[in-house]
């Protein structure tokens, strides 16, 4: 209990992985949420990967960490920008109404 | 021992309850600073553990960039007064239903997977991490990351460059009823089309424009 050891930091990157993944399905209103779950998920991926690389004394896990991020901003600028537009076109950002490409 | 094991509970106390409260908050712009917080408390957790390079980066980029843009996306949108304005709560317990028994099996499959880790016994306990004090985390970081990994850091580079460039054409809006300068216009236009030279009979004006 007093000695953190590697399962304490898998567990806590569970634990936030897994409420990003209820958060997606939680917040059908609002897509912004929705991004900032998929950033808690690669969050966990990282504490997964930084702790790894920590306890196993291999810099690698920390090199792809940095990939991880590149990607992650990446996607938010991307996906943020299509939300912009989104908004500009629709009015709201409502994911329930987003269903103009359904036949 | 008794240090870390405090920090460590903490902290991640701390980013739980924060990323709860991300998912959870009725107002966006909450949410966002929720996420700055989880940030924090992680990246504070990554320096403890020894990764301070990454630590200090996703303070950097996360805090600094990526939340800050969630930020002003947010408050462009006004997402806030437009949420608020219907019953926001509408099929909540059809989605809280589903999605906490797909949120319980995955963290049960996860916890499955941290449990049955076969190589335990490789690992090395928290006592006998040896940081290199030598050399710093950075350094390290810099000595792997510019020499076995150049050619992937520099596609992350050419992600990054292709994300900015298809953020701005998504965003970019040509509007109408401005004046502009055209470049190529003006470049391409020539003494013909320009000048002409007009024989003016005298005692009568110049008419232009006909």
């Amino acid at each position: 209990m007093i000695e953190i050891g590697l399962g304490h930091y898998l567990t806590l990157a569970a634990i936030i992985f897994t409420i990003g993944i209820i958060g997606i399905f939680l917040n059908r209103k609002n897509v912004i949420i929705i991004l900032m779950s998929i950033e808690l998920i690669l969050l966990a991926v990282n504490i997964n990967l930084v702790s790894f690389s920590i306890y196993l004394q291999n810099l690698v896990g920390q090199v792809f960490v940095m990939f991880i991020l590149t990607v992650a901003a990446a996607e938010a600028a991307v996906g943020l920008a299509i939300i912009v537009i989104y908004y500009k076109n629709k009015g709201s950002i409502d994911v329930e109404q987003i269903s103009s490409l359904k036949g | 021992m008794l240090a870390h094991s405090l920090f460590f509970y903490f902290f991640s106390t701390v980013a739980v309850f924060a990323s709860i409260m991300v998912t959870v908050s009725r107002n966006t712009v909450y949410s966002v600073f929720f996420l700055i917080l989880v940030f924090i408390s992680i990246s504070i957790l990554f320096i403890m553990i020894g990764a301070e390079f990454l630590g200090m980066i996703m303070l950097i980029v996360y805090v600094g960039a990526v939340a800050i843009l969630f930020l002003f996306v947010v408050m462009m949108l006004n997402i806030t007064e437009q949420i608020t304005k219907r019953p926001i709560r509408k099929g909540f317990i059809n989605n809280i239903s589903v999605g906490s028994i797909v949120g319980v099996i995955i963290f049960l499959e996860l916890l499955v997977a941290v449990g049955g880790w076969k190589y335990k016994g490789t690992f090395v306990s928290l006592s006998d991490i040896n940081l290199n004090l030598a050399i710093s985390n950075t350094h390290a970081l810099g000595n792997v990351l510019y020499t076995d990994y150049i050619h992937l850091f520099q596609i992350s580079g050419m992600i990054l460059l292709v994300a900015m460039i298809g953020a701005i054409t998504l965003t970019f809006s040509k509007r109408e009823n401005i004046k502009r300068q055209s470049y190529f216009n003006q470049i391409q236009r020539e003494k013909d089309s320009a000048v002409s030279l007009v024989e003016v009979e005298s005692g009568k004006g110049v008419k232009l424009d006909d």
